[in-house]
């Protein structure tokens, strides 16, 4: 391989998700000398990208796996509703409208999609389901870059990146052990967040933020995003917020993805750490509550929680990758659990007496509420009578953080109020450009796809 | 706690760890049958664990999409986890079993086999070989053909049968419809699950990359050797029911089915031989790697021997090559209930039960 430190590349692209592979694999396809920079060794390569599985994609009519239609109004105002208005609706428009090209693109660039998963039939319309997941979309992107003749290089980690009068002119970086120089006439910054980082999440979130797991990549440490910053990089998104849902407390600390998800909250009794309920645990369909049990359980003594069913409701939801704690009594399901006893006990009893008869329907709101409780439960409300008894531990799972690097609508990077020469950014590093808050399923995919593909064409052009 | 990943579980423990991550993941299910044959249940029996690593062909799609292989700490790896579970399984209901452990993994003894059957068939041209008739039966003849491979062949149906039986018991098989069976071969007949569902191909020489070669390689062996045992049963009937004996012409069934039969089973065996040699064997059952070679080997041989012993009509060479045909055939068909040549069987049974589960499910 050519010394990489030896020659002025086209393109550099710091990171190695879709955001990334969609910018290098536009540049190369013009004909730029293109070097990708990804920290994490090759098996981890992809970033959060290998733990997604969607594209929310606007569509006028039947495209690919997607049925109906699904246009721009109805697209922008479902991400009105989770970010509450907090978004950029220029780019957040253009992001929505360049979707319906970019599917095409994707299936070109050997990404195969499959029929929305058992269980999200909610989804058949709006997000096409990667074939294998994220990581199969990120494998085909590593082999069309390969062969465009991208150099990928992995285990680099860019350290800082010197602008001098608002132009790139190379970086630093560690890889594979050594320090290296990277020199090149145009960047792409597409390294994701800084979730990754505890300290720093720490210091944004409060100490709280040590006990939550991070469901994706140990390798979003959001090294170059703070470099930028340092130097003047205009930001946008709320520094202290991340992206955390209620996930399975069993799991890893980095990288436990999607199988850490836990359905069973809407038909359980949710208690902290001392055996009290602190929420309305049926106040809406679990996909649209998730996010917010993520906030209420790190708000917890411990941020942990526990979800507590019976018998009778162990099938109603998708299954949990660690089986449930379990056991024949209240006490004896508290003692596996580590909850005192009799508190468990009195909460359970105070739950049960609180529930009226009438008619559950898992799949809707059903109205099958508590009386004189407090906190309510005001759908699925039956009582947990029916031995043997479950119980999951719940902890806050970081997706992703919302601070990043301010961009217009090609994707240019501005420090001080005035856009650099030759630095664009993509994917999560920038998301926050539109996602203000909130979460739309898919929505970051199609973010780092639009986004990667308008980072690469400009860097290229800018070179040509 | 079912992650924690211990060296005393086995091959069927083991499977079912993973099955049981991959149930809430399913980021898998367009690849294959396997998948979602797993997500319609919440818990796993052996049988149905079984059931599912018969159902598995090793396509390796799964594997490379995973996002919990090694080193995340989940330690997935379904395809090697299903062929060790196929291995184990076929070696339990094979009759009797010691052969299948035999055959299944050990390719010397395959090899054996040959150099066996071989040496059989020379034997039997020195004593029984008559030189009383045409073609083939100037070297041994009609009838003592039949007194070895009419038994060669019954045998090992009977056998099979007997395993593929037991298999339908462990997996909890109901009474097979027509439309279960129509349903699994139409499967079978277009290697349906090599495809890799919305893909192209399979992902096994070319790593992550997909490749249609396999599935390809595959088809050719399996339609070469039904043409192969087309060609046999025409030149059967001429025999019997037209009486009319070898040698044929050309132009006449039994050569115009055998030749381009023997043609595709050889170079579908010589395609799925080296596609094997380019794939990663830590993604199938390690230790069956040389006896599914040499059956693969052994296969094609059939397929090749048989081409040139039709090649050296009228030479010096057909009796040797005679020998070599004869006593390869019959290696293959001696131990096929034991060899790779089993999974046509359980695989076809697999397929048969998932039509059958599916068409229940509605």
């Amino acid at each position: 391989m050519t010394q990489v430190d030896a020659i002025t590349w086209d393109v550099v692209v710091v990171g190695g998700g879709n955001a990334a592979l969609c910018a290098a694999i536009e540049a190369a396809e013009t004909g730029a000398r293109v070097v990708m920079l990804e920290a994490a060794p090759k098996p981890y390569r992809g970033g959060n990208s290998r733990h997604t599985r969607n594209f929310r994609c606007m569509h006028e009519g039947p495209l690919s796996v997607l049925t109906g239609t699904y246009g721009e109004d109805e697209y922008f105002d479902d991400l009105i509703r989770v970010t509450k208005g907090k978004t950029d609706e220029d780019l957040a428009r253009m992001t929505i409208r360049d979707s319906e090209t970019c599917l095409p693109w994707m299936e070109r660039h050997g990404v195969a999609f499959q029929p929305s998963l058992s269980g999200t039939l909610s989804l058949s319309r709006t997000n096409a389901f990667f074939l294998g997941g994220g990581k199969a979309l990120v494998n085909a992107y590593y082999n069309t870059a390969e062969d465009l003749g991208v150099t990928v290089l992995y285990e680099a980690e860019v350290r800082h990146v010197t602008v001098t009068e608002g132009r790139f002119q190379g970086l630093d970086a560690r890889i594979g052990g050594k320090d290296l120089r990277i020199e090149g006439r145009a960047l792409v910054l597409a390294s994701g967040g800084f979730q990754a980082d505890i300290d720093w999440l720490a210091d944004a979130w409060g100490p709280a933020a040590r006990n939550f797991l991070i469901r994706g990549t140990p390798y979003n440490r959001g090294v170059v995003l703070r470099d930028m910053l340092d130097q003047g990089a205009d930001s946008v998104g709320d520094p202290t917020q991340c992206h955390a849902v209620a996930i399975d407390g069993r799991s890893p600390k980095f990288d436990g993805g999607i199988v850490t998800r836990l359905d069973c909250v809407p038909f359980s009794v949710v208690v902290n750490r001392d055996g009290e309920r602190f929420y309305d645990e049926g106040e809406d369909v679990w996909p649209k509550r998730y996010a917010i049990w993520g906030r209420l359980v790190a708000a917890q003594p411990e941020q942990v929680a526990y979800s507590v069913i019976d018998a009778k409701s162990l099938n109603l939801f998708m299954p949990s990758v660690f089986p449930p704690e379990s056991a024949d009594t209240i006490e004896g399901l508290a003692q596996k659990l580590g909850l005192p006893g009799n508190k468990l006990r009195e909460t359970i009893d105070a739950f049960n007496a609180a529930c009226r008869s009438g008619d559950f329907h898992p799949t809707e709101l059903d109205g099958l509420a508590t009386e004189g409780l407090t906190p309510p439960k005001t759908n699925w409300a039956r009582p947990i009578t029916e031995p043997p008894f479950y119980g999951y531990s719940l902890r806050p799972g970081v997706t992703f953080t919302y601070l990043g690097l301010k961009v217009d609508r090609t994707a240019r990077v501005s420090a001080h109020g005035a856009r650099l020469h030759n630095i664009w950014a993509a994917g999560e590093i920038m998301a926050g450009s539109i996602l203000g808050e909130g979460y739309l399923a898919g929505f970051g995919m199609t973010i780092g796809t639009v986004f990667g593909r308008i980072a690469g064409q400009e860097a290229a052009a800018h070179v040509a | 706690m079912s992650l924690d990943i211990t060296p005393t579980l086995t091959a069927t423990e083991e499977a079912r760890r993973q099955v049981e991550i991959c149930n809430a993941c399913r980021y898998c299910e367009g690849y294959c049958a396997v998948f979602p044959a797993a997500f319609a249940e919440r818990s796993f029996s052996d049988g149905d664990i079984t059931q599912l690593a018969s159902l598995c062909h090793n396509c390796r799609g799964c594997y490379y999409a995973c996002q919990y292989t090694e080193p995340h700490e989940f330690a997935l790896n379904l395809p090697a986890a299903l062929a060790e579970v196929r291995v184990e399984s076929w070696a339990r209901f094979a009759w009797p079993g010691a052969f299948a452990r035999l055959f299944q993994t050990h390719g010397v003894a395959l090899a054996a086999a040959l150099v066996l059957g071989t040496a059989l068939i020379f034997a039997a041209i020195r004593m029984l070989g008559t030189g009383a008739g045409d073609g083939f039966y100037a070297y041994l003849s009609h009838s003592a053909m039949v007194a070895i491979f009419a038994p060669a062949f019954l045998f090992p149906l009977l056998a099979l049968a007997i395993g593929t039986r037991r298999y339908w018991h462990e997996v909890g098989g109901a009474a097979v419809t027509l439309a279960d069976l129509r349903a699994a071969l139409v499967d079978a007949g277009r290697m349906r699950n090599l495809s890799g569902g919305a893909a192209d191909g399979c992902n096994y020489e070319k790593g992550d990359r997909y490749s249609v070669a396999r599935k390809h390689a595959h088809n050719a062996v399996v339609w070469g050797f039904l043409l192969c045992f087309a060609a046999t049963s025409s030149g059967t009937i001429l025999h019997y029911v037209l009486d009319m004996p070898a040698p044929y012409p050309f132009f006449s069934l039994p050569k115009l089915l055998g030749v381009p039969g023997g043609i595709l089973l050889t170079l579908g065996a010589a395609g799925l031989a080296m596609l094997k040699l380019r794939a990663d064997p830590a993604l199938g059952a390690v230790a069956a790697w040389g006896g599914e070679m040499a059956f693969v080997i052994l296969l094609g041989l059939t397929g090749l021997t048989g081409l040139a012993l039709y090649a050296a009509t009228g030479t010096g060479l057909v009796a040797p090559l005679l020998a070599l045909h004869l006593g390869t055939v019959l290696a293959f068909f001696l131990t096929l209930p034991y060899s790779k040549m089993a999974h046509a069987a359980y695989r076809l049974a697999a397929l048969t039960r998932d039509a059958q589960l599916k068409r229940r499910a509605g």
